[in-house]
């Protein structure tokens, strides 16, 4: 019978490899690490080139984009589905612009760190309670969270009642400001800071979010998605799987949160509605469920679509008003059709072309 | 032969043999007000293929139930190589070194046929959550020794090169040979197999029975099995339960010739054309005659 070790160094032996190939061993690491730097790269760049207004967009396309991906996660690799998602990214907000309040603030790594945590602690013990529901069950009891949340926080008389609180933003930092010119050239503004912090937070999560999905955890969260009696059999303990998922999903809608904090200066009850907890799952499916580009992808379109629609609705002659009615009409148009023709949403319908292209080959 | 040890001097009908290394002592399980299993025992010796059989909803998935911790006996005792076994849960199977097959396979459909089998690994891995979370070269090489693994134990059961294929789209019998795989390579003591044989054709499922006679110089196997040919030919040791009762327990011959096995398969000769006897025609109207009078009794 071989042992863990001469199995391990047979793998090893095996693939034949350099020094930093046997270094990192087949870590999927530097993939993702480089593909993190490409990427927040293609986001200076574009920052820098684009105005006040693009800026802002992208910033909300950041908070979007991180809560999206941990709602795939949640959804599309351990097959849970929280339609409460909203009222996580409300205890990340609401941590945030309490934690920016006082006159000496922590700094803003600091901020989004105490905010994901919040959050998390939240999550675990939503989660603790999810674990033991069942598909719709988990909906239904998520629901109700995305509903209650904002009513809660209106009988808070410190969280600012239905005006909410205001977010003030700490000054940016002399050397960021320095840094910033020395790169680009340019001022830093303000909005483009966020824009630069919601990015930032957005490539970590997403490479800590990738490494989870491609090793043994992501594995353990699909097993249970397919098949939770015969994962249990393999050993996979149902409730530990199905808690850390949550409280990973949780943390990253916390995160986003807080981003959405920042960048929209104001935490309101009215901003975490469940209209965006549906916004948020919307996005995971459009883009294709399971997948972190799906999920920036469906964060993308939530973003941009409307703004592009009402601007082609003005130039054909429509009044603002009517313009702006036509983008949630187009919005829902794009989901039914995305869902009737292309079910496994936008990624998972590319990689399936491929597939077949690949196999036919 | 080693002597008799405490665990199975308690059996009348075991003495003499090798000490078991699963025992399930007295076992009642009561649903509702059917009576699934009274007073089931029976041990599997190390090394050995213990087959139980018996007419549809004789409670012979119960018993498997109850072996894995899906279903909690009323009364009685299971013993793991001598130490009691309270509140099994089956997720701490994989680690006690019991693997199981499931009637309706269970493949985790949109994964690949590798990383199926990997997660059957997974109780060898050793890395935790944050080598996992920061990508660090630990967790990675625990994976590669995982899909190490279990491309051993595919190639073991000559279905490797299916390793980058999802399950749904194999043919039923390599389907079958991933998910005996998955089992197999947590390396187990005792193999708990579920109608190993059902929907094999005769040709796969002599080589089944091969595969299974080859098992046993690494584990213990027990199985429940309709297809006849198949439980006379492999298991060394076969219990017969009717109506939730042992009824009859010894080698194939002594079974086979028992007048309650005979009674209990509706006077048919047990053993001869016995795909007919119990996986044809006759075990399925049994299977709903019995089936209508203990509802509980199967799954």
């Amino acid at each position: 019978m071989p042992t863990t070790t001469e199995t391990a160094e047979k793998a090893h032996a095996a693939e034949p490899r350099g020094g930093l190939r046997r270094r990192w061993g087949n870590s999927v690491l530097p993939r993702h690490l480089t593909l993190a730097a490409l990427g927040l790269l293609a986001v200076t760049v574009v920052l820098e080139t684009t105005g006040s207004f693009a800026n802002s967009q992208l910033a909300s396309m950041a908070y979007l984009g991180i809560a999206a991906g941990g709602l795939t996660v949640l959804t599309g690799l351990n097959g849970q589905l929280s339609l409460g998602h909203g009222a996580f990214m409300a205890v990340g907000a609401y941590t945030t612009a309490l934690f920016l309040d006082g006159d000496n603030p922590l700094p803003l790594p600091g901020v989004l760190a105490a905010a994901t945590l919040v959050t998390l602690l939240v999550g675990a013990a939503v989660g603790v309670a999810a674990a033991r529901l069942h598909g719709p069950y988990i909906a239904g009891a998520t629901l109700a969270l995305a509903v209650a949340v904002p009513g809660v926080v209106l009988h808070f008389d410190r969280l600012g009642g239905e005006q909410g609180l205001g977010v003030r933003m700490p000054e940016t930092p002399a050397w960021v400001l320095d840094a910033a010119y020395f790169v680009t050239g340019s001022e830093l503004n303000p909005t483009k800071y966020v824009a630069y912090i919601g990015w930032a937070a957005l490539v970590v999560t997403y490479v800590l979010l990738a490494n989870l999905m491609r090793g043994r955890v992501g594995r353990t969260w699909r097993a249970v998605r397919d098949d939770e009696v015969a994962a249990e059999i393999a050993g996979v303990h149902l409730g530990r799987a199905r808690v850390l998922a949550f409280v990973v999903s949780t943390a990253c809608a916390g995160l986003a949160g807080a981003v959405m904090a920042m960048a929209v200066r104001i935490t309101a009850p009215s901003g975490f509605s469940l209209t965006l907890s549906l916004t948020l799952l919307s996005a995971v499916v459009l883009g294709g469920l399971g997948s972190l580009t799906g999920a920036l992808i469906g964060s993308a379109l939530l973003t941009f679509l409307p703004h592009l629609v009402t601007g082609v609705g003005v130039d054909a002659g429509l009044t603002d008003v009517r313009a702006a009615e036509l983008a949630p009409a187009v919005y829902g148009l794009t989901m039914i059709v995305v869902i009737l023709v292309a079910p496994a949403g936008i990624t998972g319908t590319v990689r399936n072309l491929w597939r077949r292209r690949r196999g036919a080959a | 032969m080693s002597p008799p040890t405490t665990a199975t001097t308690e059996r009348t009908d075991r003495e003499g043999g090798p000490p078991a290394v699963f025992s399930i002592t007295d076992v009642s399980v009561r649903f509702g007000g059917v009576q699934a299993l009274s007073a089931v025992s029976l041990d599997v010796a190390p090394r050995q293929v213990l087959g139980v059989i018996g007419p549809n909803g004789a409670g012979k998935t119960t018993l498997f139930n109850v072996a894995c911790g899906f279903v909690r006996p009323d009364t009685g005792r299971l013993l793991w190589k001598g130490e009691e076994l309270t509140g099994l849960r089956p997720h701490r199977l994989a680690s006690l070194g019991i693997g199981r097959t499931l009637q309706g396979l269970g493949l985790f459909d949109r994964m690949t046929v590798l990383e199926n089998v990997m997660v059957g690994a997974d109780r060898h891995a050793r890395t935790g959550f944050a080598s996992a979370l920061f990508g660090l070269g630990r967790g990675a090489r625990d994976d590669a020794a995982l899909a190490a693994r279990a491309r051993e134990a595919l190639a073991g059961l000559g279905v490797e090169r299916y390793a980058d294929r999802l399950p749904g789209s194999l043919p039923y019998p390599v389907r079958k040979r991933v998910a005996l795989a998955r089992a197999l390579v947590g390396e187990p003591e005792l193999l708990l197999l579920d109608e190993p044989a059902g929907g094999l054709a005769n040709d796969d499922m002599a080589e089944l029975g091969e595969l299974i006679r080859g098992l046993t110089d690494r584990m213990a196997v027990m199985l429940v099995e309709h297809h006849m040919d198949l439980v006379m030919s492999v298991c060394d040791d076969i219990t017969v339960l009717d109506f939730g009762r042992v009824i009859a327990r010894g080698g194939p011959d002594e079974v086979r010739r028992d007048p309650a096995v005979v009674a209990a398969y509706l006077g048919e000769e047990v053993g001869d054309d016995a795909g007919d006897v119990a996986g044809g025609e006759t075990g399925g109207e049994t299977g709903e005659e019995t089936g209508d009078r203990r509802p509980g009794a199967g799954e």
